[in-house]
């Protein structure tokens, strides 16, 4: 293991043009920034969780990465290639090693085809040398590590229930042995106990083939369970990104305190005990953003610099972009003298 | 303890079993299909009728183009519908035998209704899947340039194309085929439309599956219910199609006739007594229609179950 990482994200912009229904040709298109400078890295092995409401650019910035929709900024794969530069051919080579899982696990499936064809397809793609008793060898032994009966294979997807069509979804991802696999929340449409097998099986197959995982959700708790790090965003730009551990026991962004005080406890005394800080107002049009910080209209410690300044996280582990970052406590002393 | 043998043993049988055969949306269609009475019906009147087509002619006493010299000049009296003389349908007008007449009816405006039909699948279904995938500036100019074909008045069209060219069968294949397509291109165009943003499309896309191959793997299996649907309700359009050309006389050209081109005759010699030419060309062309339109009725219950 090296120490360049697997994937490298630099300045990742995503905007999308609009045009309203009965605008004149030369109106100029209105802009919607649905990923606005996001960076990281990912190492080779790791877990990355990516949290935040809906609308926020999550699914964007995954479906940038692997070219679904235009993006400007970089994507180092490797240490070696831009795969935001790469021609659609030339990302064909690539394609091999990134894969996906969808949130809805029967949409994710077409129904005209049999389980074995729908596993196999990424296999038939890129590696139309095989024989189809090599692919459908290899399908079976998949579909076995994933939990699913190998003798189903001719069954198509309606024939299934979600978490086993998610576990088709898995095996579809896993089959050309990629490296990193985006899991586009893989879980959301799923029932609470199917979710825990679908997130056990995902930990299992990565700990096992040593996968790396972008895992989005909006879930908290359910991204704490597999994350090694987590990446919180907010109207397209990234607030806060630390190791799981940190960024769950002290986090300093005030929006990440807000989402965490609102996670349920299963625990009744507890949860009553809670003090959960209230978001004040609604996400504001990610047409329209705030000016300087993003966060300042529903922020409680907002100040005049919030508005002028666009908060840059300092370097680190834990990368903060807020201008007064700091514990929940410090909130309520922010916000006594303004 | 022998209860958790058996339950190993039975897992492992399970597993090592034979593969089990998957009940695709086909195969459900199938079954709904077969449980709608009338749409059955109609599917044996159509088989009745496509065996009347290829079998009729080894049937018939006599050929299609061969007069009947004891009959002519007494055709509303002896030319009736008889079995002893073997003009099972009676005779034409000129003395040929009408049974014989009408299967080469029925083979021509069977023939019509689906190649017609065929061009409008093969053409309108990949024209339609391809405008409607690849989107953009290439559908806007596909679409438009469907728009404008469909604003021609096809009718005076085709029977320009007939005037100018000579009444021959390649031609009306042509006219009609030229004309069928339009339709469907836009139905399929809609169904893709709707298709398109399916996760399973975003799948093998974020695979790296080629852009013909997903429409022809995934969205073209996904319409084929609907084009199935419409192209059983077409070819009873482009047999009515065929039958008003050839009822104004420009359609096939004798010695080939057709319903349309019998049903004329017959009713220009309506009032000679020799009701049996209308009524036996006519009777074939009815009984298709409906079975045409009851079997369409049947496929789209079947194949789009939610609707009901």
């Amino acid at each position: 293991m090296t120490d360049t990482p697997l994937l490298s994200v630099r300045d990742l912009h995503v905007a999308f043009t609009l045009r309203r229904e009965g605008d004149w040709p030369w109106t100029p298109p209105r802009k919607l920034h649905a990923v606005n400078g996001v960076s990281f890295d990912l190492a080779e092995g790791e877990v990355l969780g990516i949290v935040g409401e809906s609308g926020c650019g999550k699914s964007t910035l995954a479906r940038a990465l692997i070219q679904m929709v235009p993006a400007t900024g970089q994507a180092i794969w490797q240490g070696k290639t831009d795969l935001l530069s790469l021609s659609r051919h030339a990302m064909l080579k690539y394609r091999a090693d990134i894969q996906m899982v969808f949130q809805d696990p029967l949409a994710s499936l077409n129904p005209r085809m049999t389980v074995g064809e729908i596993i196999a397809e990424p296999l038939r793609t890129h590696h139309p040398e095989l024989g189809a008793d090599e692919v459908k060898l290899r399908v079976k032994a998949l579909m076995d590590r994933v939990g699913l009966l190998p003798n189903q294979i001719n069954r198509y997807p309606h024939e299934f229930s979600g978490g086993q069509c998610q576990r088709i979804g898995i095996a579809r991802a896993l089959v050309v042995g990629p490296k990193l696999v985006i899991c586009d929340e893989p879980v959301s449409a799923l029932d609470v106990s199917i979710q825990a097998q679908v997130i056990n099986l995902l930990m299992e197959l990565q700990r096992d083939l040593g996968l790396t995982l972008i895992f989005i959700a909006h879930d908290l708790s359910v991204v704490k369970h597999i994350s090694n790090r987590v990446m919180v965003l907010y109207l397209g730009r990234m607030m806060e990104m630390a190791a799981g551990r940190a960024l769950y026991a002290a986090p300093q962004h005030p929006y990440t305190q807000a989402l965490l005080s609102a996670v349920p406890i299963p625990d009744p005394v507890r949860e009553r005990g809670k003090v959960v800080i209230p978001l004040a107002g609604d996400l504001p049009s990610p047409l329209a953003p705030p000016s300087g910080c993003v966060f300042r209209t529903r922020c409680a410690r907002a100040q005049a610099i919030c508005a002028e300044l666009a908060p840059q996280p300092a370097a680190g582990d834990h990368l903060v972009a807020c201008h007064f970052p700091g514990p929940a406590t410090v909130a309520a002393e922010a916000r006594a003298p303004g | 303890m022998l209860i958790e043998n058996t339950k190993m043993k039975s897992l492992a049988d399970r597993l090592a079993g034979d593969e089990v055969k998957g009940r695709s949306l086909w195969a459900d269609a199938r079954k709904r299909f077969f449980k709608n009475k009338a749409a059955v019906g109609g599917l044996i009147v159509l088989l009745l009728v496509l065996a009347f087509a290829v079998f009729g002619s080894s049937i018939a006493r006599y050929s299609n183009e061969t007069l009947d010299f004891s009959i002519m000049g007494q055709i509303a009296e002896k030319g009736g519908p008889s079995l002893s003389n073997g003009h099972y349908f009676g005779t034409d007008d000129l003395g040929r035998d009408l049974f014989a007449r009408t299967v080469q009816g029925t083979q021509i405006s069977l023939a019509v209704g689906i190649v017609g039909s065929a061009i409008a699948v093969l053409v309108g279904t990949f024209y339609g899947a391809f405008a409607g995938y690849v989107g953009g500036r290439t559908d806007n100019v596909m679409m438009r340039t469907v728009d404008i074909l469909m604003a021609i008045p096809y009718m005076f069209v085709l029977i320009l194309l007939l005037v100018v060219f000579g009444r021959s069968i390649i031609m009306l294949f042509m006219g009609i085929g030229l004309i069928s397509w339009l339709d469907m291109s836009r139905i399929v165009r809609g169904q893709t439309l709707s298709l398109k943003h399916k996760e399973f499309i975003e799948a093998a896309e974020a695979t790296g599956v080629s852009r013909l191959t997903i429409i022809r793997r995934h969205i073209v299996p996904n319409l084929l219910g609907v084009v199935a649907v419409y192209a059983t309700l077409l070819v009873p359009l482009m047999i009515l199609t065929e039958s008003f050309i050839s009822f104004l006389g420009l359609g096939v050209q004798e010695p080939l006739t057709s319903w349309g081109a019998l049903i004329s005759e017959g009713s220009r010699t309506i009032n000679y007594g020799t009701l049996w030419q209308l009524a036996f060309p006519l009777f074939f062309f009815i009984i298709t229609l409906f079975a045409f339109f009851f079997v369409g009725d049947g496929l789209r219950d079947a194949l789009d179950p939610k609707d009901r």
